[in-house]
């Protein structure tokens, strides 16, 4: 940043033009040093990179519980998501998520390391999405290309064309719910339910009362996995009226490193679920 | 106004609240089945949601009201300043932190108690605290810095243990300490806190002799036969277990036992003893009120609780100062 101020209090506008075409012209060569700071990009990344072209990854990704690729993320460095230790990375491509912390990104492109910010994945097409824009960014087309033929193939043979759809509903930490709208509702409806949340017009998810959960009556409760420590937020999966009203009834529980992230270990997720929901029905 | 009459008025309000506070919420049912859900338990969600959600809930806010109103009026009395109030001077908070590392260190997983005697301890120490800082008659100013003293202290380190937790969702838990709540209270809360403030109410309730007597000052109490530090033993011990047990199950809600003993002091003619059971019914009144304001007004992203008593209180609050500044000069 500071050539460039340099640049221009000399030779004006032009230096910084020049400076700034030879930026683009490098980003046709492959990114060889890659950080991620994103727990989903993280996954992506790892996935999709050529060896070594990524060089640390978010401490999310070490985390057994969000993590789904956490024995993988073990051979990365990780790093915390902040620009100081990330600038002395000396990355040439950072990839940060959409909701990454704007300042630390900001602070990134004003020392000149090209971001690319990515959104989360709300579907199952965006999962294959996602794919082919990290294999854009790393310029790696052809193995994003295979891991989507590879996720298609996979989620052709889960997908089953079953006529009874159990309601079900995914109930998180602090009464969280995944409706429609989301990555977490669409392997819901995958697995062969119908997603209860949809109903209550929390299509894009939310928080549902206890108490409009058991009035609603479904037939299954997806939970996810508790943390270490304590937390209130979790203490709502303990109440009373919610382990009565699951008492006798189906239930199953998805760990949040199987479907917070679109990549193609949601098919665990849908898998899981799916053999659950078969069980359901053989009750029938 | 006459005691029995404003005994009775306050009843009666309590009551229509109550039966408010059972028959609102997200799932919208109607008043017949809400009922017999409650009263003809037929295992089905109704009596489920009646029973374990609503229910509960509405009884823990009469719980918290009483304790906090009472200990409001009591420290009122014993310090003779009307801004003596539990969460201004520092015992929520304190007995929010008390809760906080019960919850944090696990001890109230291994023993349930362990939740409301933890939070009782922090009430405890801060009481002891304002009392030797800011005893009886000292000026409002003293009373007033020690607890934002107290508060500040309390309140770092609770958000401190909270961040230092190793669950992703501990440190947005602050927010219920400093505010408070009684969304998703079950009869665990309930039993859990109540033979702690049943303990404590027993206390508070006998100091209204004293607190009568203390009117006439100290040397004019002791003359009639009023035990000054047994008084001030009960205060103490009483106000800790209602607050300690309140917090461990509600959070931190301000204001209530400011507003109510001042809204209910002209009416039973300024007599603390009078003052105290009124105050215990106004706090219960105030906090269904309250409770059922956070759920109508913004349903589905429930209101914390001391949000709604805070607006109320806060601008009595300066009221008061500005009265008591001018009283003095």
């Amino acid at each position: 940043m500071q050539c460039c101020i340099y640049n221009m209090a000399k030779a004006g506008l032009l230096a910084c033009l020049t400076l700034g075409l030879g930026a683009e012209l490098r980003a046709d060569n492959p990114p060889m040093r890659v950080v991620s700071m994103n727990l989903c990009s993280d996954q992506l990344a790892m996935l999709v990179a050529a060896p070594g072209q990524l060089i640390s990854v978010s401490y999310l990704a070490h985390d057994p519980r969000s993590s789904a690729m956490y024995r993988q993320a073990h051979s990365y460095p990780i790093n915390m998501g902040r620009a100081e230790e990330i600038f002395l990375l000396q990355p040439d491509l950072v990839i940060a998520g959409k909701f990454s912390t704007r300042d630390t990104v900001s602070m990134l492109k004003r020392l000149n390391i090209p971001v690319v910010l990515m959104k989360p994945a709300n579907s199952l097409t965006d999962v294959r999405d996602k794919l082919m824009e990290m294999g854009r960014h790393l310029h790696r087309e052809k193995v994003a290309a295979a891991l989507i033929a590879k996720f298609d193939a996979d989620l052709a043979a889960i997908r089953s064309d079953n006529t009874y759809h159990p309601r079900a509903v995914a109930y998180s930490q602090g009464g969280y719910t995944s409706g429609d709208k989301t990555l977490a509702g669409e392997i819901i409806t995958t697995a062969g339910f119908s997603n209860m949340a949809s109903e209550l017009g929390l299509e894009a998810g939310g928080t549902l009362a206890l108490e409009q959960l058991i009035i609603s009556h479904p037939d299954i409760v997806i939970t996810s996995d508790n943390y270490p420590g304590h937390s209130r937020a979790e203490e709502l999966m303990q109440h009373p009226a919610l382990a009565t009203f699951t008492k006798g009834q189906a239930s199953d529980n998805i760990r949040d490193a199987d479907w917070v992230c679109g990549t193609p270990h949601v098919l665990t997720a849908i898998a899981r679920l799916k053999s659950t929901r078969e069980l359901m029905g053989a009750d029938q | 106004m006459k005691p029995l009459f404003l005994a009775l008025s306050l009843f009666l309000l309590l009551f229509a609240l109550f039966i408010s506070s059972l028959l609102v919420g997200p799932a919208g049912i109607g008043i017949n089945d809400s009922f017999s859900g409650l009263f003809f338990g037929d295992k089905g969600p109704l009596t489920l949601v009646m029973r374990e959600i609503r229910l509960p809930r509405a009884l823990v806010g009469v719980m918290l009201g009483i304790s906090l109103g009472l200990s409001g009026a009591a420290m009122q009395g014993y310090l003779r300043n009307p801004l003596a109030e539990p969460g201004l001077i520092g015992v929520s908070a304190s007995a929010a932190l008390g809760a906080v590392l019960a919850i944090q260190t696990g001890l109230s997983a291994v023993f349930a108690l362990g939740l409301p005697l933890m939070a009782l301890g922090g009430a405890f120490v801060a009481v002891l605290f304002i009392l030797v800082l800011a005893g009886p008659r000292s000026s409002s100013i003293t009373l007033i810095l020690a607890g934002i003293a107290i508060s500040a202290m309390a309140g770092a380190l609770t958000s401190l243990v909270l961040n230092i937790s190793p669950n992703p969702f501990a440190a947005n838990e602050i927010i219920f300490w400093m505010m408070g709540s009684l969304a998703d209270r079950s009869m665990v809360h309930v039993w859990l806190a109540l033979p702690l403030m049943l303990l404590g109410w027993g206390m508070l309730a006998t100091l209204g002799r004293g607190l009568d007597a203390l009117t006439l000052g100290e040397d004019a109490a002791e003359a009639l036969g009023i035990r000054l530090n047994r008084l001030r033993l009960t205060l103490i011990f009483g106000t800790a277990c209602v607050i300690g047990a309140a917090t461990a199950v509600a959070g931190t809600v301000g204001f209530v036992g400011l507003v109510v003993p001042h809204i209910l002091r002209p009416l039973v003619g300024a007599r603390p003893s009078h003052l105290l059971w009124a105050s215990a019914l106004g706090g219960a009144v105030m906090i269904l009120a309250a409770d059922i304001a956070v759920r109508v007004a913004l349903p589905g992203q429930e209101l914390k609780l001391g949000v709604l008593t805070a607006l109320v209180g806060a601008p009595l609050f300066l009221h008061l100062i500005f009265k008591t500044r001018k009283e003095s000069a």
